[in-house]
């Protein structure tokens, strides 16, 4: 009861005109900077941070969880209409979003997205305001091995992702872990596949150069040919009835909505984890447990779902250890824990007890947001939806923009621009080829997180390689793990290998 | 009325006469202003230690209007700030670009061969010297240096030290240990140092040599301990831990937060700029922040830098040397 003794303290903080006021601006703000590719909530929180200093640091950080917030709705649109991921926490949104967009259900999609987001966002902050103290030990008892342990669950749970041809699949997972380990070697600190001596390899290839590249570019190169200037994006209209009808659809999503959210808040949670492979990882066991995993892929209403109720549960989630034990779980919350920093708070275990009127109103305020949230959201879908409606030779060229301006906005590197040439290219020639895209980015998020923690165990466990299962917490995930790899198998052993061979998962 | 409005003006009067005495000793500052934005270039990327202190001299530049233009925090951390070494020289005279410097301005031109030399760069201004301090974890049973170094023997070469990146700061301040008590430790790197201290209070690690800043949250919940102080004076946050000088060990080790610019920036620029970081180390923000993240806010400028960058590029040649020697036998 003192929980909410407090939290009802937070609400008179965050229901002041004053914070309402900025809740609105912040979310509709993050909106549409999270809609921008390339532009996503880090972005929007370091523009801001130094404006902060006109209100209270209680209004601060309400303005800045609130941008936070929006732009992790905001990244599932454009992901939707453009087939480029807005942020990197929402590539696992373009693998359903972009196809149901095509088949003229982009309004629905982006309901569903919304809704799934307020879900996910609210399951994630009631976690929050019920545990958010004792949770901060489970995150404590992560170490190497434990992160290794839950990534190669996250692989497993992609089996098959790439459909039927398994050769194909494991090429493409192998590629994206060659692309994975350029860069500077954290372990050695040598520079590893800099081709010669390009300074701009150094710092690795960006997740998100090679999404906007292999989706953005080559998505539009891949239509451009199959359409020969023929809009291929059926018009969507939106109109109140869909949206009734896109909330009793939702209505039949609990399970993967439920699962996405408490898989997205514990990963979140987790300092070297995050919301991207978070909203992957629900993605992966949303197809794995469907009753019909084929239909993913190819406009599947539960595979845009499960990935953003995942995102936002982990944005929730990646807080928990900013504020209860100061490590910042993403980029954005290392920017919210430096704001905090500068108006004299001090984030950390000592936090919740030396301000809690400060906490409290922050947890009150993200309850607000998400709110706010989801209401602009659905009100601006018909806008969003009407840009759908351009001539595709005008939309062509505005994707491509966005995707060149995207790629260089992060970084501010040309380098990275001829990068998502290539990879536009690439990404069209493997399209063609018939290559599944999915696992090349999933093997480019989890690639480096898998080698990192694997050899940091083995270093400290002197190379003893049963440490990962020795260990309770790793062991029972490489258990998992060990399940979910087989699960397929046995799917389709019950099936009684009815059918082709092939598309057992 | 009337006598009010002359007392105003005479007010006014002398305010200005002030105003023109405090410019004087400024007088060149006062010639030169930037014209555009400047860069804040930051040599590691978003996130980290370095990156928040660099936004944090950003907001007080901002909040106190010590620059005529916005500063705009760039990243460029690739390749242990390689990319940031590289594109300062590139720039050279560019007179609105400032770069954010840690321990890697010394040891990235060191360790990789990306051509630069550090004696190029204008200095700028050194704002303060990050320390270092021994942590174990609260639990453990080690309270003094001679504990802690048993414990290493007795371990066998299977005592976990987390640090940094391998090459960084703290794989040196390692290497400076084992080199002095003859010991050996299991060095894992870990991204940075947040992560660091979260491994040790998880007990996945044995011990840090964390900056203060990046351990003092856990240290105020009782869940860290630390052992010695790698400072020549005991730190105020930390009054019972002795340093390793006084206990005859000498290791200091500091990490150093300054700016530089490119080569060949105007006077002028360089006046304004310097002149800004002098305002800004006068700022309560900032004093309140050195006092309580225990950084050192030790002021330097010009000849004086340049002299103290190039004496401490051969300090870390010669730990860099070390290491590498231990690394091949």
């Amino acid at each position: 009861m003192d929980t909410l003794a407090l939290l009802a303290d937070g609400f008179a903080t965050s229901l002041s005109p004053l914070n309402i006021m900025i809740v609105l601006l912040g979310v509709t703000a993050g909106l549409f900077i999270g809609a921008m590719p390339g532009l996503g909530s880090v972005n929007g929180v370091a523009i801001v941070l130094p404006l902060t200093f006109i209100v209270p640091p209680s209004s601060a950080i309400i303005l800045l969880c609130a941008i936070y917030y929006g732009a992790m709705y905001g990244g599932a649109i454009s992901s939707i209409l453009l087939g480029i991921p807005g942020a990197s926490t929402a590539v696992a949104t373009t693998f359903d979003g972009r196809p149901l967009a095509q088949q003229g259900k982009a309004g629905l999609a982006l309901i569903a997205a919304a809704v799934a987001s307020f879900i996910g966002g609210t399951i994630s902050v009631v976690l929050f305001t019920l545990f958010a103290v004792p949770l901060a030990d489970l995150a404590l008892a992560f170490g190497p091995a434990e992160e290794f342990a839950l990534v190669l669950m996250a692989f497993t749970t992609f089996v098959g992702l790439g459909g039927d041809d398994k050769l194909k699949t494991i090429i493409m997972i192998c590629l994206g872990l060659v692309l994975s380990t350029v860069g500077l070697d954290l372990i050695s600190g040598q520079p590893r596949l800099i081709f010669g001596d390009m300074p701009g390899f150094y710092s690795g290839i960006s997740f998100l150069v090679l999404a906007i590249g292999v989706y953005g570019i080559g998505e539009i190169l891949y239509t451009i040919e199959s359409s020969r200037t023929a809009p291929q994006v059926t018009p969507a209209r939106i109109t109140l009835r869909d949206l009734g009808d896109g909330i009793r659809t939702m209505n039949r999503m609990w399970r993967t909505m439920s699962l996405g959210s408490f898989l997205g808040f514990f990963v979140g949670m987790l300092p070297a984890a995050g919301a991207t492979p978070a909203a992957l990882m629900a993605y992966g066991i949303a197809r794995s447990t469907s009753k019909t995993p084929s239909s993913f892929g190819k406009g599947n209403l539960e595979g845009v779902a499960a990935p953003e109720t995942a995102n936002n549960a982990a944005s929730t989630g990646s807080l928990l250890p900013m504020l209860t034990l100061g490590i910042p779980g993403s980029p954005t919350t290392a920017l919210l824990l430096g704001g905090m920093v500068m108006w004299g708070l001090m984030p950390g275990p000592m936090l919740f007890i030396e301000q809690p009127e400060f906490v409290w109103g922050l947890i009150s305020s993200l309850y607000t947001a998400n709110f706010a949230a989801v209401a602009i959201n659905i009100a601006l879908i018909p806008l969003f939806v009407w840009a759908l409606r351009m001539p595709f030779t005008v939309l062509c060229a505005l994707v491509m923009v966005l995707c060149i301006v995207g790629g260089f906005a992060p970084s501010q590197k040309m380098h990275d621009v001829w990068l998502i040439a290539g990879f536009g290219v690439a990404g069209y020639l493997l399209r063609k080829a018939d290559y599944p895209l999915a696992p090349l980015v999933l093997a480019l998020v989890l690639g480096p997180l898998m080698e990192k923690s694997f050899r940091q165990t083995l270093i400290a466990e002197q190379g003893n390689i049963l440490a990962f299962v020795e260990r309770p917490l790793s062991g029972t995930f490489i258990a998992l793990a060990a399940l979910f790899f087989v699960l397929p198998l046995v799917k389709y052993l019950r099936k009684g290998g009815a059918r082709s061979i092939a598309p057992a998962e | 009325m009337i006598y009010k409005m002359t007392r105003r003006a005479a007010l006014a009067g002398v305010a200005s006469i002030a105003m023109i005495a405090a410019g004087a000793t400024s007088a060149l500052a006062e010639n030169w202003k930037p014209q555009k934005p400047v860069e804040m270039v930051i040599m590691a990327g978003q996130g980290g230690g370095a990156d928040r202190l660099a936004r944090l001299f950003q907001s007080i530049i901002q909040k106190e209007k010590l620059s005529s233009m916005p500063v705009l925090p760039v990243n460029k951390g690739g390749g242990s700030g390689a990319e940031a070494l590289r594109y300062l020289k590139d720039n050279a005279g560019d007179a609105h670009k400032i770069m954010a410097t840690l321990n890697s301005y010394y040891t990235t031109p060191l360790r990789t061969d990306i051509g630069v030399d550090i004696e190029e760069f204008t200095p700028i201004a050194r704002m303060a010297l990050d320390t270092f301090v021994l942590w174990v974890n609260a639990d453990s049973d080690i309270h003094t240096l001679d504990d802690y170094v048993a414990a290493v023997k007795a371990s066998g070469g299977e005592w976990k030290m987390g640090g940094t990146g391998t090459g960084q700061e703290d794989s040196l301040v390692t290497a400076m240990l084992e080199k002095e008590f003859d010991i050996k430790v299991t060095y894992v790197p870990f991204k940075g140092g947040g992560d660091v201290a979260k491994n040790l209070v998880g007990g996945h690690i044995d011990s840090t040599v964390n900056n203060p800043s990046e351990a003092l949250g856990f240290y105020q919940a009782g869940k860290v301990r630390p052992i010695v102080a790698f400072t020549p004076d005991r730190m105020e946050v930390f009054p019972d831990t002795p340093t390793a000088t006084e206990l005859g060990h000498d290791i200091v080790y500091w990490m150093q937060r300054s700016f530089v610019a490119p080569k060949d920036m105007p006077a002028e620029a360089v006046a304004y700029y310097t002149e800004m970081f002098r305002q800004l180390s006068e700022t309560e923000e900032w004093q309140t922040y050195t006092k309580d993240k225990a950084l050192m806010a030790d002021f330097l400028t010009g000849d004086e830098l340049q002299a103290y960058f190039i004496e401490e590029r051969e300090k870390h040649a010669a730990i860099l040397a070390d290491m590498e020697g231990d690394g091949s036998s």
